[in-house]
């Protein structure tokens, strides 16, 4: 069901983790729906990533596209970061079912979010960043359940 | 691949080498039609009659009574939809429960789209239906009521002698969907007060494609198949005679090896469950500790997807399922999972394994540690798993 490069990322996914004090960071999903990702930049004085990072809950696409999206940015520029978008981390998967499409908006997403908490943090204007989708619920719907 | 435990019996079964061999004369030698008039029909005719004497009998009803069908979800849409049709002018009210087989939810919502009403009962947080909830379901113009015998996901076997003794002193039909425990677990139709049941042949190391509906003597369903006179004239169609006589052959296998063979399931389903319950953590077990199909495990583990977790076992040559989203093809997680209680994150990250006949206690050590080594690898690049970790620090 998965291309050859879905299933690289996915059994060797790159750059899985986290950075302590990163420059931005971004999460978004929700658990409900049964995907999660969360991206760390690591940006320098010259707004290069130097760095990236990510964690993330969800099928086999979602974690292929994370590492794919994270493969695509690092060592970018924040404005050439703004160019990888769902489809070019696509591209770069040799593709995905339909149904699967949703993951690599979700990276997409991710970085955005990351690049904006990053904006924000540096008081800076990044061109064509949106505020992202507040849709991941933080703390809510706690378990109860004792395992 | 070199390697391959299969463990995902309850989807399917390998069909047994003494059942395919069974079949093999029905398609190059006795091909004949069982309705024609000459001798050389004359075989296939009896074989067919045969195995319907093999499947009454192990549930302890006539062979009239047998009625084949081109597997599971057949006899499940015959038997609602006969029955809702059959029954209507004494009232349009169905029951039945949250934790379905699709083939029975669709066919009720399809009822539902016909101006029927149906309730779907919510079950306990073991997947159990709860006899006070059926009770007070019960309606005048109730005509049906259809519960499985046991759940494929997580194998929880539903209190059918009561189900069954309720609808019976109210005068209302019982189906049950009986695929999953029918030849794992003794079913008899008169003890539990069963007018319909349902049941597959590729459960039982049978063929797929064949199946059966029980419809006891009395009930006045009528033909869903139209045309020829097969079957009573109640489903038409040139028998599948090597499907009949595979579906047979299985039955009569399964009951002769029902009972050693699941006494070791259940020892190695035990085996599994509490090896994997006491050693990886933030883990349980779905569907009742005790009644539950012999063969089926069901787990979730917290923090990791389904999809993710059966790909990365599938790469060490394991197969199971998962009740995951992205596995159902939907949004959202197993019905049976939600209707049990568990949160959707929870349910994302359920795995079932169902054990085989020729499951040994090697495959489970090596399913376990395999197991334990990729859920400890999915939950360290899991962002929930590092949410709570920071948490509870
Ligand atoms: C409980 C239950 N009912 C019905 C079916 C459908 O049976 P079949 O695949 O023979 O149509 C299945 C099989 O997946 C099942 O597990």
């Amino acid at each position: 069901m998965y291309s050859a490069k879905v299933m690289d990322h996915f059994e060797h996914p790159r750059n899985v983790g986290e950075i302590e004090n990163a420059s931005g960071v971004g999460t978004v999903g929700n658990a409900k729906c049964g995907d999660i990702m969360r991206i760390y930049l690591d940006i320098d004085e010259n707004q290069i990533i130097r760095d990236v990072k990510f964690k993330t809950f969800g099928c086999g696409a979602a974690v292929a596209t994370s590492s794919m999206a994270t493969e695509l940015v690092k060592g970018k520029s924040i404005q050439e970061a703004m160019q990888v978008t769902n489809k070019a981390v696509m591209e770069a998967l040799d593709g995905l079912p339909p149904v699967k499409v949703h993951c690599s908006l979700l990276a997409e997403e991710a970085i955005h979010a990351a690049l904006w908490d990053y904006a924000g943090k540096h008081d800076i204007k990044i061109e064509g960043l949106e505020k992202p989708k507040a849709d991941i619920h933080e703390g809510e719907e706690e378990e109860e359940e004792e395992y | 691949m070199e390697k391959l435990i299969y463990l995902d019996n309850a989807a399917t079964t390998k069909t047994a080498p003494e059942v395919v061999e069974a079949m093999l004369p029905y398609f190059t030698e006795d091909y004949g039609n069982p309705s024609s008039v000459y001798g050389f029909a004359a075989k296939n005719k009896s074989a067919v009659d045969e195995q319907r004497e093999v499947i009454a009998e192990a549930l302890g009803a006539d062979a009239r009574e047998i009625y084949f069908t081109a597997g599971g979800s057949e006899a499940d849409n015959w038997a609602l939809k006969a029955a809702a049709e059959a029954y209507e002018s004494k009232g349009r009210h169905i029951i039945t429960t949250k934790i379905e087989h699709h083939a029975i939810l669709h066919t009720a919502e399809y009822l539902e789209s016909r101006g029927f009403e149906v309730t779907y009962l919510d079950v306990d947080e073991n997947g159990v239906v709860r006899l006070d909830d059926l009770r007070a379901a019960i309606r005048p113009d109730t005509i049906l009521i259809s519960v499985m015998y046991a759940n494929n996901e997580i194998g929880t076997l539903e209190p059918v002698v009561e189900i069954g003794k309720l609808a019976h002193e109210n005068g209302i039909l019982f189906h049950t969907d009986a695929v999953q425990a029918f030849g794992q677990i003794p079913v008899n139709v008169d003890a539990c007060h069963i007018d319909l049941l349902s049941a597959s042949g590729h459960k039982l190391n049978g063929p797929k494609g064949i199946g059966f509906l029980y419809i006891r003597k009395g009930v006045k369903i009528r033909s869903f198949v139209h045309g020829g006179a097969q079957e009573r004239k109640r489903r038409a169609g040139t028998e599948n005679v090597p499907g009949i006589v595979g579906l047979g052959t299985a039955v009569k296998r399964a009951v002769r090896t029902m009972e050693e063979r699941t006494e070791k399931e259940r020892e190695l389903r035990d085996y599994l469950i509490g090896r994997v319950l006491a050693e990886i953590p933030y883990c349980r077990l779905n569907g009742h500790g005790t009644e539950r199909l012999p063969n089926n495990a069901n787990f979730s583990f917290r923090f990791i997807e389904g999809e993710s977790l059966l790909i990365r076992l599938d790469m060490k040559g394991i197969c199971g399922s998962s009740g995951s989203a992205c596995t159902s093809g939907s949004l959202d997680p197993s019905h049976v999972l939600l209707a049990i209680g568990l949160p959707h994150e929870t349910a994302h990250g359920s795995l079932r394994l169902t054990l085989g006949e020729d499951t040994t206690r090697e495959d489970l050590d090596y399913v376990i540690d395999s197991l334990k080594e990729i859920v400890a690898g999915l939950r360290e690049m899991s962002p929930l798993y590092e949410d709570y970790i920071k948490k509870n620090k």
